[in-house]
């Protein structure tokens, strides 16, 4: 079996050696990748939308079709991941650890006991809890918002600089990963309730959707932002940058959505409350 | 030799990624753990990012944001060969990001696994699986 694997690998990997003998230098300019499509991109792009990052706009604009289903693909990811592991039918377990924390005295309750709500006073003691840790916690105060406003830039400064919804929702998620890390994944859960989690998923992909066909409503094809002219008050060039701006939130949220989710749901092996 | 060696240089990207892809496709075939099978596809995705943004580089161009003299002057005449190829990376951005979700859907399967046989080891799963199939005939 490890032989027939190996010989397996050794000859596709032969094959793609010697078909790679054929493929054009490193860096060279006539490549074909680079010389029947990208030039267009290149020297049209401020023309059609006055966005210089190319990158930019041949994402939300020349090709916001395939952008508008990589974004479901990550929505669906999410969803997938709360079909695979979500248990909603919490077990009761044996017993709980409770911590009073002025008088840092543990209580063990038994099922069927009194179980205390949620206060101050109160945290409780199992698998998700993390000890208090002054450095980490201070540290994560300190960088959380810092981070936050970073994927701000980087989602609104998409069009000038390298960065876009993608990126900047990754980071924002990030930051919400951080915050659930550093302090409590139930305390992050307090905070960013897995509702409103899902909710910013399906919205992300509604804005993006909804982009498109606001467009139709205005007489133009699916995701032709020169059609909302009239609506931002703008000449069609410009237009298309303000759609290509509303897209990469509409990207930024759902992906936020998605990376925070998949955590909440990996971390807690779907049951949110209890922990793995 | 000496016309090996910048033959070579000039198709070191593909040679690096057929490498690292090798190794990945390694890390599935013959690795029986699923977090080992993972961590292997992971390995190959990242060589065909690397395949894909290496093949849009140009020798003398800069990143594809175009420079411009002033805000309002878009009349500067903007040539291609400037820039490197922004194709690739528009085309990698989504599948990194795409990647992340899978890969998230692919450790729910692989808890899921776990959770049902206790094991992620594949020819234990077989194990089981095959003596269950005997306890049921």
């Amino acid at each position: 079996m490890k032989i027939t694997g190996l010989i397996l690998l050794f000859s596709l990997g032969g094959l793609l050696f010697y078909g790679a003998i054929d493929f054009p230098s490193w860096g060279d300019p006539n490549s074909p990748a680079s010389s029947h499509l990208s030039p267009y991109y290149i020297e049209h792009t401020m023309e059609d939308t006055s966005v210089p990052n190319v990158v930019t706009s041949i994402l939300a604009d020349y090709r916001g079709y395939d952008t508008m289903f990589e974004t479901i693909v990550i929505f669906t990811a999410g969803i997938a991941c709360i079909f695979l592991l979500r248990t909603f039918k919490s077990s009761i377990p044996e017993s709980r650890m409770y911590r009073h924390i002025p008088t840092g005295i543990t209580l063990r309750i038994e099922k069927g006991g009194k179980v205390p709500d949620h206060s101050d006073h109160f945290e409780r003691i199992d698998s998700v809890w993390i000890p208090y840790d002054l450095v980490i916690r201070t540290t994560c105060r300190m960088v959380i918002p810092f981070i936050q406003v970073f994927a701000f830039y980087v989602i609104a400064h998409g069009h000038y600089s390298p960065g876009g919804g993608f990126q900047g929702g990754v980071i924002l998620g990030a930051s919400f990963v951080l915050f659930a890390l550093g302090f409590n994944l139930r305390l992050a859960i307090r905070q960013m309730s897995e509702k409103i989690t899902v909710f910013m998923c399906a919205l992300g992909v509604f804005i993006y959707a909804g982009t498109g066909i606001l467009c139709m409503v205005f007489k133009s094809n699916f995701l032709d932002y020169s059609a909302l002219a009239s609506l931002f008050a703008t000449d069609p060039i410009t237009a298309r940058s303000y759609g290509i701006l509303i897209v990469e939130i509409g990207v930024g949220i759902a992906v936020m959505g998605v990376m925070i989710l998949l955590y909440y749901n990996l971390a807690s092996g779907g049951k949110h409350k209890e922990g793995l | 030799m000496h016309e090996v060696l910048p033959f070579i240089i000039s198709k070191i990207n593909y040679f690096i990624y057929i490498i690292l892809m090798m190794l990945g496709m390694y890390g599935i075939f013959m690795k029986k753990n699923y977090m080992k099978k993972i961590i292997g596809l992971n390995i190959l995705q990242t060589s065909i990012i690397l395949f894909f943004i290496s093949i849009g580089a140009k020798n003398n161009a800069t990143l594809p944001i175009l420079e411009l003299q002033n805000d309002h002057d878009a009349n500067v005449a903007i040539q291609a060969v400037n820039y490197i190829n922004p194709l690739p990376h528009v085309l990698m951005l989504t599948a990194i990001v795409v990647a992340v979700a899978t890969l998230g859907v692919a450790l729910a399967m692989v808890i899921k696994i776990y959770k049902d046989y206790k094991t992620i080891e594949e020819d234990k799963i077989l194990f089981q699986t095959a003596e269950d199939t005997i306890e049921n005939e």
